[in-house]
């Protein structure tokens, strides 16, 4: 019978991404209602060191594949890697981030193991021994329960969903054999943002703008309340398609789904598919001089007023309150 | 050049969606259906490499009758001929089932290049073109914003968080298109009255013969968690309304 909660963790240049550590604790609180042990795949070149910090998120096994082939990641590689590791252990559950990168790896390796599987879950249970996930559909306009007709069961999680929880494990590491072939990509450049901004999908805070803000330049305001925050700005797809902003910057049903601790929304009037992609904020702001604005019926706290007056005065309380 | 477009045909964005009573699905009655927006990006770049490098664009669609009329925009668009896979035994696939289904019908099909949307935005699953690429035996290049095809090998750039990547890899291949890629154009006139002739296979699961038996299973559609009323924030002017929002912020919300 197929055992063991696996979790696919994920590094860029040599460190854990946070996502890693989310899948670790959510594989943690799993395995101690099934009794499973929790291992975690570690993939890329020079990385085994690394295998520690997933330990002191749960983790009890560690597969290091380290090979110069698994650096960049590249899909091929990665999904023959990781289909192998869980045919081989008859892995129960496999649990994936739901970052541009585990979305990649976790459809091919599923298509592999010609198995089902979960994406951008924002919950995950045992019910009965078999797991169920939780996820949004129609870009959170409803969720689904997911279940599985086939082992190991798959989902991927949504990063900045699930709590990153230190509890420590040994992280016994064991080093897999990575031969792959046929790799037919390759990665010719990564060019990284200059602004060095965390990505919407994983920011704590966003700060998000729409046709309210009457052009690119008044984004300078957001920028400022950003800063101060520590935060991300995000922005409408009126704002986008206007080209007041960049097509990454898109929060909605055909942009980014986001849910952060904190989304305050600027003079964004509250689109249906708009709501979608950031209903499932913790706490939302909403700066509107429309009091009729659909987006107060979503929000916890409103304000109101013009954002223009707003918004620098709550930059500068801001300031105040977190220095 | 054999270029092959995946479509899929969803509600609208601006679509409420009304979970059914018994948690079985949506109900569709009141339902604008449109064309997934990201198989319009994958439509609009097909055909951009077609009218420079010559071939031909073969729509395929997973779907129900309706799916049909998805078919007909992409060929008004410009595409060639289309082929539905159409069977009630598929009305719930799930990614697996859907991207087998359009592995058997693209199998025999020459194929240099195949699009699909990133994901689809009703299930937003975001499984079928890397599924597609794992069951053909070809490479996946997924959330492209820009495609430069050079004879046989083809250059994408893919934005992943806080970076954008420059990949290559040889054809046949998959890719899944992201917004950015372009803007897709409308259907003219004369596209749309010559789509009506353009060819379309129909076919069944028995047909391309595929096993259906879904893998991942959606057993009970809810509504979201209801969000409780908010707080509209008092104040004689901008600044103190400022002042007590971040005051909530801080010790209410403890969010900053």
């Amino acid at each position: 019978m197929a055992k063991g909660i696996f979790v696919i963790a994920e590094q860029r240049d040599g460190a854990l991404r946070k996502v890693s550590f989310e899948l670790a604790s959510a594989a943690r609180k799993l395995a101690d209602q099934t009794g499973d042990e929790v291992s975690a795949i570690l993939l890329g070149s020079g990385i085994e060191s690394l295998a520690a910090g997933l330990g002191k998120f749960g983790v009890d096994k560690v597969f290091v594949g380290d090979n110069a082939a698994l650096e960049p990641y590249v899909t091929e590689a990665h999904a023959q890697v990781v289909a192998k590791i869980l045919k081989d252990n008859d892995a129960a559950i496999a649990l994936f981030g739901a970052s541009v990168q585990g979305k990649d790896l976790s459809a091919r390796v599923a298509a592999k193991l010609a198995g089902g599987l979960a994406t951008d879950c924002t919950d995950v249970k045992v019910d009965g021994g078999k797991l169920v996930a939780v996820r949004p559909m129609y870009a959170g306009k409803c969720f689904g329960e997911v279940v599985f007709n086939t082992t190991p069961a798959m989902a991927s999680l949504r990063p900045n969903v699930f709590a990153a929880v230190e509890n420590a494990k040994a992280a016994a590491v064991t080093k897999v054999d990575v031969a792959v072939d046929g790799v037919k990509s390759k990665v010719l450049e990564v060019q990284k943002d200059a602004s060095g901004k965390v990505d919407l999908t994983e920011a704590n805070i966003i700060v998000s703008g729409g046709r309210g803000m009457k052009g690119p330049d008044e984004y300078k305001i957001l920028e400022e309340l950003a800063d101060v925050l520590k935060g991300t700005v995000g922005a409408s797809r009126a704002a986008v398609d206007a080209g007041w902003r960049p097509q990454k910057d898109q929060v909605g049903q055909t942009g980014k789904v986001v849910s952060p601790n904190l989304y305050i929304a600027c003079g964004i009037s509250g689109a249906i598919q708009h709501l979608a992609g950031m209903s499932s904020s913790k706490c939302i702001v909403a700066i509107n001089k429309d009091a009729e604005a659909p987006i107060f019926t979503k929000a916890d706290f409103g304000v109101v007023d013009d954002l223009f007056k707003v918004v620098p005065e709550l930059t500068a309380a801001c300031k105040k309150l977190v220095a | 050049m054999n270029i092959i477009a995946c479509v899929k045909q969803v509600p609208d964005t601006e679509a409420q969606i009304k979970v059914k009573a018994d948690g079985s699905g949506i109900d569709d009655g009141q339902i604008k259906w449109v064309m997934n927006p990201y198989d319009e990006y994958g439509v609009e770049e097909a055909l951009k490499l077609k009218e420079k490098n010559g071939g031909d664009v073969t729509i395929v669609s997973v779907g129900p009758a309706r799916a049909m009329e998805t078919i007909r925009t992409a060929l008004a668009m410009g595409a060639d001929k289309g082929i539905h896979i159409c069977d009630a035994v598929l009305d719930n696939a799930d990614a697996f089932v859907t991207a087998s289904a359009l592995a058997a019908a693209i199998k025999g099909l020459p194929h240099d290049i195949i699009f699909c949307g990133q994901r689809a935005i009703d299930d937003d699953s975001g499984q079928v073109g890397a599924m597609l690429a794992e069951l053909l035996g070809i490479s996946q290049l997924t959330l492209v914003t820009k495609v430069d095809f050079a004879g046989s090998s083809v250059k994408v750039i893919r934005p992943i968080e806080g970076a954008q990547l420059s990949v290559e890899t040889s054809l046949p291949c998959v890719v899944t298109a992201q917004k950015g890629l372009n803007e897709p154009r409308y259907a003219s006139l004369p596209g749309i009255m010559k789509a009506k002739k353009k060819p379309v296979d129909v076919k069944n699961a028995a047909a391309l013969g595929i096993a259906t038996d879904v893998k991942a299973k959606v057993a009970k559609v809810i509504p979201p968690p209801a969000r409780a009323a908010g707080k509209i924030i008092c104040g004689d002017d901008a600044a103190q309304k400022a002042a007590e929002l971040a005051r909530c912020l801080r010790e209410e919300a403890k969010v900053i």
